[in-house]
């Protein structure tokens, strides 16, 4: 009996969609904030979501990560039900997100923010041990803080980090450990072009097992890193396809690109 | 919130040699580990018990308090409480003048279950509050401390009520006698040395790092992978595992315990230690202990001295613990650390002007 529940939780595995949500939707009070969203999402897909402010994408962000509850709806990750999952417990089976505005720990130094990141999705996070020098956590953060080019600054409080490297360090908390699929919140978000470049390397140089999705503005950024694009508008999905198909849609067109909304100005 | 404002530059330090471990020790360590080592040699008795050896059980208590406040963000009311039924068990358990209620336990067997019980009592009373945040948490935890203060008044079964228990008398081991002056005073020494390594090397360890990481940034934790919760309440049994053994040393130093132990004015008065000390280092609660002690002991003459009422000596700690706020919210530490950086950016500037006068490297 429990072999064959087994195989079928792998089997189940296999060809699980990464990300799967079925008629989730969110109130807050009377405001619909997400309605009856249905997505599905490749393990190793990357797609954008794209809409203007208030169409809910950070909500169903929230409500992907468990910030808080779904009013109604299934939230599968890789094949398990995680609706009524606390956040730790989404992260821990390899859920990542970043924050569109910067939430670290601005009282610890860079590589404490990393090593605290390693430590959550590791065992031992009671540990009332120090970390020996050799330490696999502390090579794990090192190597991480080295991978977002903030090796030089990695003793300092982040308190006292540049915006740009702020957010690169953003993105380093969400690789930590062994991610599967990663919600990035406009990550590009106030970065000079050059930090744009490197962001866009940073994402397309990703392990090709790492799905993601990503809210983003910046057309040069969104369009360049994703294989499908999903619309939003007003808590609804819009429209899905190829980024190219989306950049033509006249009706996309008329609603998100020509409304001004497009911060993508500067490439 | 002003806790969480307190920026604690602590960082995962590797395990290090002993070696290193000493020489990363600053001069004023070792002069206040030397004093503290010979203060028998130096105080008399009435100085040695009732000034140092009381500030550090109650810096003890302070410390626990420091513990969740300064690196968890959570300000809790109970830590007296703690210390105050630790207190109580060894009374009930042990051996006291109330033999009707005692149970004569050997000490050594009624001072660790006193420590278990006690701080068994705190984590639930963490359970409870750790929920909420900030005022909440405070109204809680202060609900807890005044309903076991009442319990404490009007149970005579268990608490004996109004009077309490007398008669508690500090162990008699290895044909030490533990009640007098000298032996009383290395034990709470060992005690409070051992209590403020402990909180230090936690607050580096990832358990301490993760609880920083609670107090400034929960819903990120949570995002992280950890569970603030669980985290929290943990937190609180540390905490109260310092408190209670404190409890067991304040009801030896003593050696009577009564309600009014741990009543709404002693648990109070610990928040005032722990904040006039300062919240950002573990050695604050001892030195706003030790201002506390000297000011409960002196003012009292001062005040005479100077031809007002002697009774008022209240009236001149609330004075000192406003001035105090005022002036430097994270308490003592606060001014000590702004002093310290003065003087060695005063420092730096002769040296640099040398430097470039001189022409020396």
């Amino acid at each position: 009996m429990s072999a064959i529940a087994t195989r079928e939780r792998l089997t189940a595995a296999g060809s699980a969609n990464a990300l799967e949500l079925r008629g989730v939707s969110r109130l807050f009070g009377a405001l619909a904030a997400l309605t009856d969203i249905t997505l599905s999402v490749r393990p190793g897909e990357r797609r954008a979501v794209l809409g203007s402010n208030g169409a809910g994408k950070t909500t169903l962000f929230n409500c992907i990560t468990g910030d808080f509850a779904p009013s109604s709806g299934v939230i599968r990750f890789f094949g398990e039900d995680v609706t009524a999952f606390p956040p730790q417990e989404r992260i821990r089976r390899g859920l990542r997100r970043t924050y569109q505005i910067s939430s670290l720990f601005v009282g610890l130094s860079v590589l404490d923010n990393v090593y605290l990141a390693c430590r959550g999705v590791s065992r031992n996070r009671f540990s009332m041990l120090r970390p020996r020098r050799d330490d696999a956590l502390v090579h794990a953060a090192e190597t991480l803080v080295e991978a977002v080019h903030l090796g030089p600054v990695k003793d300092r409080l982040v308190g006292e980090l540049a915006y740009g490297q702020q957010r690169q360090l953003e993105i380093a908390l969400a690789l930590s450990g062994a991610p599967r699929f990663i919600l990035f919140d406009e990550p590009a978000a106030g970065l000079s072009p050059t930090e744009r470049r490197d962001l866009v390397h940073i994402l397309t140089s990703l392990p090709s097992h790492i799905g993601y999705i990503i809210i983003e503005h910046d057309m040069d950024v969104a369009l360049r890193v994703v294989e499908s694009v999903t619309m939003m508008h007003n808590g609804r999905i819009f429209k899905e396809g190829a980024p190219e198909e989306i950049e033509t849609d006249p009706e996309v067109q008329e609603l998100y690109l020509g409304g001004g909304h497009v911060g993508g100005g500067h490439g | 919130m002003a806790v969480a404002d307190l920026n604690l530059a602590q960082q995962a330090r590797p395990r290090e040699s002993f070696s290193d471990w000493v020489a990363r020790r600053g001069t004023a360590f070792w002069v206040v580990a030397g004093l503290l080592l010979l203060m028998p040699a130096i105080a008399s008795p009435f100085w040695l018990v009732q000034i140092i050896a009381y500030s550090m059980i109650l810096g003890l208590i302070a410390l626990s308090l420091m513990f969740l406040a300064g690196y968890g963000g959570i300000v809790s009311l109970v830590q007296m409480t703690v210390a105050g039924f630790a207190g109580y068990l060894v009374a009930i358990l042990g051996d006291s003048a109330i033999s009707q209620i005692s149970l004569h336990w050997p000490w050594w067997l009624a001072a660790p279950v006193a420590i278990l019980v006690a701080t068994l009592f705190g984590t639930l009373s963490g359970a409870l509050s750790v929920r909420t945040e900030g005022i909440y948490t405070i109204m809680i935890t202060l609900a807890i401390a005044s309903a076991f203060y009442y319990l404490t008044l009007q149970n005579y079964t268990i608490f004996n009520g109004f009077s309490g228990f007398n008669g508690i008398l500090p162990p008699v081991f290895l044909g030490i006698d533990w009640g007098q002056q000298v032996p009383f005073y290395y034990l709470t020494l060992a005690c409070a040395a051992l209590a403020y390594g402990a909180v230090v090397y936690v607050s580096r360890a990832p358990f301490g790092l993760a609880l920083q990481g609670t107090r400034d940034n929960p819903r990120r934790m949570a995002a992280l992978g950890f569970d603030v919760v669980a985290h929290r309440i943990a937190a609180y049994t540390f905490a109260s595992l310092i408190a209670a053994s404190a409890g067991v040393l304040l009801v030896w130093y003593q050696r009577q315990i009564s309600p009014g132990t741990a009543g709404v004015g002693p648990v109070v008065d610990m928040l005032i230690i722990a904040v006039v000390g300062g919240l950002s280092r573990p050695i604050g609660p001892f030195i706003g202990a030790l201002v506390y002690v000297l000011l409960r002991t002196f003012s009292l003459d001062v005040l005479e001295g100077v031809g007002l009422d002697g009774r008022r000596y209240q009236l001149l700690i609330g004075l000192g613990f406003l001035v105090i706020v005022l002036f430097s919210p994270d308490g003592l530490i606060g001014i000590w650390q702004r002093l310290r950086d003065r003087y060695r950016r005063s420092g730096d500037i002769r040296d640099s002007q040398m430097g470039s006068g001189g022409g020396t490297p």
